[in-house]
């Protein structure tokens, strides 16, 4: 039993040490310790929020990127089907116009082939006339050199001209 | 798994020792009366060891500090000890000062079985049985305010404590955060430990008002159970008077924080039928000095306990080898082992009473400011 009564001089000498110690370090321990663990935490959680909104930022941001890169890549696309519309376009165009073109000198050159052929023809024509005139001119000469053949000549006009 | 190993093991020692604590204490004072009888005769007598008063001389306070015994001629024994200052209160005599020293003279037993110095000093001698007590040959009252082992000890661990923790603060500088360093660290884990799993959970959005108060019992509590185990360390917080100061300290508060809620639920129950209320508000009383009652005996008795455990298996070493020399020997390594695993208990048994105390504090404390909820009151309202 006599362990279990307090004795006077103990509890008097604990209630001293512990008020003079609590005293002490709520001043000198715990006050700062406690506050600046506190700021601290708030630090690391403000931290931590500061973070993840650039981390989202970035996000965004990357998202943004891509999505302009994809702009561009279209629009390089776009420009490049364009650019080769307008190539064959143009090389169309080109072979038209050259196929025009060389239509147009064939028919100008078939057009003169013709207009010389006729040309050709048309003196050929007129030689052979001239030739036949000629012939005929002598071989009337000839015929009419006679009496008999100028009489039966005359014969064939006269009924010529009666017919009519 | 080592410790369902351990367990039956030690259950058996414990029954051994009980069996031959009583039997060897016995006859151990048979010895020593022996002893003083014939002490001017032979001094081959010495040889049965007094467990009860080894056990209690150690975990009870003294005013000196005992360092160790040194076998002399003739067979006495010379303490070595550190004596402690003495201060008495003596109502009509005033405040006496002197070194325990001063009883330096040796012990006789008397019819009782106190030892009782020989020499007396300013009117004053000393009783000692399981407790060391100074009294006044005339009988009248004195008060013993004596820096004792406990107290020296427990200054020692005041100086500790303010020197660890305001090193440890004055890394904390303002308006800065720092990554904690060093003891920080580990200073830091107990603190925040305190304020996230003791203060918050019971104390709720008030908890920051306790903080100081938690923390200084939980780091006085636990370094000094951590310095009472210590090789010749003081049993501060197995002695009695101390837990019932610190019990008191967070009763006092508790009755000082508690608010008219608590009161009213207290003393005038809501919602009981007044029959009931002559039954109920006295326990309601009672249970509500049982807490620092409570608070008391658990931590008193849990260190006073390890202690003892401790010193018991020691001290079977001693026990076997009264019965035998090589008994003695035979069983060291047994008896090692088992301090060993107690004293590795102990160590946790120190953080973790710590805590509890702690803990338990937050509780009442927690009750006794705990806000009214006021579907609390309806719920009991219907009924009646």
């Amino acid at each position: 039993m006599d362990l279990l009564t307090p004795e006077l001089g103990l509890f008097f000498w604990t209630l001293v040490a512990f008020i003079a110690i609590f005293l002490i370090l709520r001043k000198f321990a715990w006050g700062p310790i406690l506050s600046s663990l506190s700021e601290r935490e708030k630090g690391i959680a403000d931290s931590i929020a500061t973070a993840q909104n650039v981390k989202a930022e970035m996000a965004q941001m990357k998202a943004e990127n891509e999505k302009l890169m994809a702009q561009a890549r279209e629009e390089r696309s776009t420009m490049l089907k364009e650019a080769k519309e307008i190539k064959d376009r143009m090389i169309n165009e080109a072979k038209e116009q050259a196929k025009n073109e060389a239509n147009k000198i064939i028919a100008d050159a078939q057009v003169q082939i013709q207009q010389q052929k006729n040309a050709a023809l048309t003196e050929v024509k007129n030689e052979i006339g001239n030739l036949a005139v000629e012939v005929a001119g002598k071989i009337l000469r000839q015929e009419l050199a006679a009496s008999k053949g100028q009489e039966a000549y005359m014969q064939l006009l006269s009924e010529d001209i009666k017919l009519n | 798994m080592s410790f369902k190993r351990l367990f039956p093991l030690l259950i058996l020692a414990f029954g051994l020792l009980g069996f031959t604590n009583s039997t060897f204490a016995q006859e151990a004072e048979n010895h020593e009366i022996a002893h003083v009888e014939g002490a001017e005769g032979g001094h081959e007598e010495k040889k049965g060891i007094n467990i009860t008063e080894l056990v209690f001389g150690h975990v009870s306070d003294s005013h000196e500090w005992h360092l160790f015994s040194l076998e002399g001629e003739h067979g006495h024994e010379t303490e070595v000890a550190l004596p402690l200052p003495v201060i008495v209160y003596r109502p009509g005599k005033g405040l006496s000062v002197f070194s325990y020293s001063k009883f330096h003279g040796g012990w006789y037993l008397d019819e009782a079985g106190n030892h009782i110095s020989n020499t007396s000093y300013d009117g004053l001698y000393v009783e000692k049985n399981m407790k060391e007590k100074i009294k006044s040959e005339d009988g009248s009252p004195v008060y013993d305010f004596s820096i004792t082992k406990n107290v020296l000890s427990m200054m020692f661990s005041v100086v500790i404590i303010l020197m660890l923790m305001t090193s440890a603060a004055k890394k904390y500088k303002k308006g800065v955060i720092e990554a904690p360093k060093g003891f920080q660290n580990a200073l830091e884990v107990a603190i925040i430990f305190i304020r996230d799993e003791v203060a918050k959970p019971n104390l709720g959005k008030g908890f920051a008002k306790f903080m100081p108060m938690l923390l200084t019992i939980f780091f006085f509590i636990w370094v000094n159970n951590l310095l009472g185990l210590l090789p010749g360390g003081a049993n501060l917080t197995g002695n009695v008077a101390v837990t019932f100061c610190l019990a008191m300290i967070s009763f006092v508060v508790m009755i000082i924080r508690a608010n008219s809620h608590f009161w009213g639920h207290l003393l005038n129950p809501p919602g009981v039928p007044t029959g009931v209320k002559f039954l109920l508000v006295p326990i309601e009383v009672i249970s509500l000095f049982i807490k620092p009652v409570a608070l008391t005996i658990r931590l008193f008795a849990n260190i006073l306990a390890g202690h003892i455990v401790i010193l018991c298996v020691i001290s079977m070493i001693f026990i076997f080898g009264a019965l035998s020399k090589g008994a003695g020997i035979g069983f060291v390594p047994v008896s090692l082992a088992f301090s060993l695993f107690m004293f590795m208990l102990e160590l946790l048994v120190a953080a973790i009473q710590a805590f509890i105390f702690t803990n338990l504090t937050a509780v009442f404390l927690g009750q006794a400011i705990e806000e009214g909820h006021e579907h609390h009151d309806e719920a009991h309202a219907p009924h009646h």
